[in-house]
Formats: C-alpha cells, structure tokens, sequence
C-alpha cells in the first residue's frame, strides 16, 4: 500500500496515441476494499486508463502507483498482484475450461498441485465445475465471461479490473456475474470496473468517476451523484411528437415555467425534474398541459450521465 | 514502504512453452501431412523418379536420393519455422488474443517470444528426427555426423521463424501470408540448392542463393549426411543462420512491442 492509503494513485495520468489525446489528465485514488467504477461514452479514454492501471500500456505522462509500486518500474511485479478482465474475452480456445485456468495459474509461478486446487475452487465459484473438461469455443458468452473471471482470479488478486464485465450478457448472466463480484468485494477485493450500465455502476460501486473526453467531469458516491447533479425525482411528459415538434416543445416548456429545477425537451418527451415528482405532476395538470401519458420516477445515474456527457450519439 | 514484493516467478518461458506443448497435444495430428507425409512424398516422388535420370549422367558423384534428401530435411525445417509463425501467431494477436491474456500476468513480450520460440524448435527437432530415420530407411545416411543434423535443423527453424514473427506482428490482415509463401517461401525453396546444385544457376543470381539461410541449412546439413562438410565453411554457415536467428529475435521483440505494449 503506498504511503497516501491508495491502493491505485495517479496524478496528472495522460495517455497518447500519435496526435490522439485518449486520457487528458487524471488524478485518481483508488482505496483498499473499494469497488470503484468508470462510466463514460465509449472514446471517454475508460480503456486506455485500465490498461495504463493494469500495467500493460505505458502512461505518455503523469505518476501512477498501484499497489504501492511505481507502474513504469514494476511492471510485472504489480502485474503478478492483479487480476484482469479484459473487455473482449482472450480465452485460449485450444485448451479445456479447467486447462485456461491451470495454465494461466503458471504463469503467475504457482505451483502445479495447488494450481490445480485453486482451479477446481474458482469453477465451483463460478458455476462451471460441470465443465471443467469442455472445450471453450462451444461455451455460451456468460459461461466465456465467468470463465474470464475465473481466470482473473487465479492468483488471488488483490485488486482486480473489470472492463465491462457484463457488455453483452443476458440478464440472467448478468445478476449471477454482479453477484459474484459482490462476493469478491465481501471478502476485501479490491474491484475497479468500466461500465456504460448505469444499473451495474450503481449495484456494485461505492464510488465512481464520470469521464468525457478523456477527463474525469465528476466523483463521488451513486447517490452523492444524483443529489449533486440531478434532483430526487423525474417527471416524464410523453407526448404525440408532433405536438414537440420545432418550437411548440419550447412552448410547452415555457408554459411549465418554475414548476420544475430544469426542464429538458426531446423529441417526444418533456422531463421534469423535481424534487417531489406527484405535487409536480398535478401543478403540471392545473396549468391545463395534457400529455399522452405521465411517468414519476426516482433519478437514477442515468439522469446524471447523460447531463454530464450529453445526449449525442458517440460511435 | 511495508508491502514485500512478491517476487515475479523464475521460467517464465518455460511455462509459456508448456503452454504451447499442452495445446500441441490436442493439434499434433494436423500437423502430420506438412511435416511428416508430405517431405517423404516428395522423397519419393523426386527423389526415385526425377533421381532415376539424374543418375545417368553422374553429375553430382553420389546417387540423387541422397543428394536431394538432406535438402528437404533443412527444408521442411524451414516450411515448420514459417507456417508456426504465420497464422497461428497472427491468431494471437488478433482473434484469439492470448498474447492480451499472456501480458496481463508477470510475463513480459521476451518472455512469450522465448517461450514461442523454443515450441517452433521443438516442433523442427521431432519432425528432423523422424525424417532422419525415414532417410535411413532409404539409405540415404552415409556418415555418423548426420545425427547433428537434428540441431542443425532446429537452427534452421530459428532463423525462419524469428524473422517472420516480426513480419506476422507488423500485419493487420491474414492476407500477407499468402504473399510471403507465394514470393518469399516458394523462391527460396526452389532456389536454394535443394533440388539442384545453385552453381547451375546463372553466376547474376547465384549470390541471392548464398543469401537466403535455406541454402547455408542446406550446405550443412547435405555435408553432416554424406560426411563431406569441412570445419570452415560449416562454421560459417551456422554463424550466418545464428545471424538471422538473432536478429530475426531482436526484430521481433520491437515489432511485438510496438504492438503489444501501447
């Protein structure tokens, strides 16, 4: 652990690609027993600083400790302590289920016996022990990812880092990996992930960083997030979209005057947001606006993200 | 500082070669008709038949199986050292991304490289050794030295694969392989002395033979199994193989770097 109680510290981290900025100076604190996340549109430079954490691609400029172990020095010595799941699967499709893991486990200098020990363990943790002797390439895209996480653990990793650990799973997946991980945080892993789902980011993290553009643009707790940048509750007007349509949406809004902390237009939307959603809703009615339909709900990490990071595409 | 180092494991290589040798055993029997089958049909096939006219004229002063044999031998040395080096490389990198996998644990590019490597010279060195026996069956062995032909033979894998994993690392397309066996492979094959002397090629390009490290294979490995090599020019030839070998290495280790670790 380094000297400030970080676990992971950077300052002042930058990460280039030729004339491409992809992190644009960060300053993290990453704590023992922590489960930290990245959310950010895909290009917010979430990638490229988990390869920088994960001692695999070189930082262009800054300081960056992890473990208390200067990452441009000690490289392998910090990678021997990490656990990795990496945003695409790299599982060798060659080998068996049980194989990916007690070849991997070598790598790390473990011996042979409890190798295969710690092997059948994690399978069982990841409910592949039925598999242990199958080929990989005909496994379904959950049972590849839980295998992947397996594998990450197979040095009993101090800290682990997840790069999207769920993209692409079925909802049932995706509850069982979430409640794997939050095992793994029951027992003081360290975990630190990447997500763009606001669900998984709010389920598993005790604090996260929003990042756009290669900057960190805000910090804090889920909930301390929506208190700051959101407010308790949105109300969603839905209309028909051509009565949005051009400057009648604008209309409409300003008709809603002072009824609201910030109202937003979209194309078939009005969103209100509030701090009591129901007393908004009938001020909203006795101004004699009658939308198609009206939803209350609590703000959620979503709100925030897209205020933050804004509405427009990013491909 | 209160935290000990763990200490990063001693063999790296080692257990990325008994990774290699593990999936190996699941894959060896693809490998049979390259290796094994097909230099013995070509043994047979050239060696017997187009053999049977060479002879006639006595040109080469020893009978033509045995002149073309060894040939092959450095050559299927040769075509083991490529092919691993080519496909099977560039699925690491790409499709199946072990190398990803490889480089998140205390291992380092050297170390995958070494590791690689040793695998490609062990693949050379059982299919030099059966070769070798297939090649006494045929009673094309005359001298005891042809049993250094076997580390001769993993040399000669050594300085083609090196090279070309420098080559697979700077491709982003499965299609340079086929233009490498096509313009590169191919050419030396046929012009490096295996199947006839290079002093029958017009003098102009018979320094382009004495360039490519098949021919230096060749000339070793032609002089280990008719007991003709002399001391002076086999140490040269295996100096110019281990060039290529070394800095085949070197190449390798920036371009996998440079695509690896960015």
């Amino acid at each position: 652990m380094g000297g400030d109680g970080y676990l992971i510290s950077a300052t002042g981290l930058v990460k280039r690609f030729g004339d491409f900025t992809a992190v644009a100076g960060i300053d993290l604190g990453v704590r023992r027993g922590e489960a930290f996340g990245f959310l950010g549109p895909n290009g917010a430079g979430k990638s490229s600083t988990m390869r920088m954490i994960g001692c695999v691609s070189p930082p262009s400029e800054g300081r960056l400790s992890i473990l208390g172990l200067d990452a441009a020095s000690h490289g392998p010595q910090i990678r021997a302590r990490l656990g990795v799941v990496p945003q695409q699967d790299s599982l060798d499709v060659e080998l068996t289920v049980l194989e990916n893991l007690t070849i991997y486990a070598r790598y790390f200098g473990i011996p042979r016996a409890v190798a295969q020990r710690r092997a059948a363990e994690l399978l069982d943790f990841v409910q592949l022990a039925d598999r242990a002797g199958d080929r990989v390439e005909p496994l379904s895209g959950g049972m590849k990812r839980r295998l992947t996480i397996a594998r990450s653990l197979v040095n009993e990793p101090e800290l682990v880092l997840l790069d999207e650990p769920t993209t692409g799973l079925d909802p049932q997946a995706r509850h069982l990996v979430w409640e794997r991980l939050y095992r793994l945080k029951q027992r003081g892993v360290t975990l630190v992930l990447t997500t763009h789902y606001m669900d998984e980011a709010e389920q598993l993290c005790d604090r996260l960083v929003v990042m756009d553009g290669g900057r960190i643009v805000a910090e804090g707790s889920p909930s301390a997030l929506i208190a700051r940048f959101s407010t308790r509750e949105v109300v969603e007007l839905r209309f028909d979209l051509a009565d949005l349509d051009g400057a009648r949406g604008r209309d409409i809004a300003d008709t809603l005057t002072g009824l609201a902390d910030r109202v937003e237009v979209l194309p078939d939307r009005l969103l209100l947001y509030t701090a009591d959603g129901d007393a908004t809703v009938t001020a909203v009615t006795d101004r004699g606006v009658e939308p198609m339909s009206v939803l209350v709900r609590r703000s959620s990490l979503e709100d925030v993200f897209l205020r933050l990071t804004g509405r427009t595409l990013v491909d | 500082m209160a935290t000990t180092v763990r200490a990063v494991p001693r063999g790296r290589a080692a257990h990325v070669l008994a990774y290699h040798l593990v999936g190996y055993r699941r894959t060896w029997r693809a490998t049979v008709f390259s290796s094994f089958l097909l230099p013995v049909i070509y043994l047979a096939g050239i060696g017997l038949g187009v053999g049977g006219y060479v002879d006639r004229g006595h040109h080469l002063g020893v009978a033509y199986l045995s002149f073309l044999a060894p040939g092959v031998l450095a050559t299927t040395a040769l075509t083991i050292g490529v092919e691993e080096s080519t496909y099977r490389v560039f699925s690491q990198f790409e499709w199946d991304r072990t190398y990803e996998a490889m480089l998140a644990t205390p291992l380092r590019v050297v170390d995958l490289l070494l590791g690689q490597l040793a695998f490609v010279v062990f693949r050379a060195l059982v299919a030099v050794v059966v070769f070798l026996a297939v090649m006494a069956a045929f009673g094309t062995v005359h001298s005891p030295w042809a049993v250094a032909v076997v580390p001769v033979g993993g040399l000669i894998a050594l300085a083609c694969a090196a090279p070309t994993f420098a080559f697979t690392a700077t491709q982003s397309s499965a299609q340079g392989f086929s233009v490498l066996q096509r313009f590169a492979v191919i050419p030396v094959q046929l012009f490096s002395g295996v199947f006839f002397p290079v002093s029958q090629l017009p003098a102009p390009v018979r320094p382009l033979a004495y360039l490519s490290p098949l021919w230096h294979g060749v000339e070793l490995c032609r002089g280990l199994t008719l007991g003709t090599l002399h001391p002076w020019p086999a140490l040269g030839h295996l100096a110019y193989l281990a060039v290529w070998a070394g800095v085949g290495f070197a190449l390798a280790a920036r371009t996998f770097r440079r695509r690896l670790v960015v």
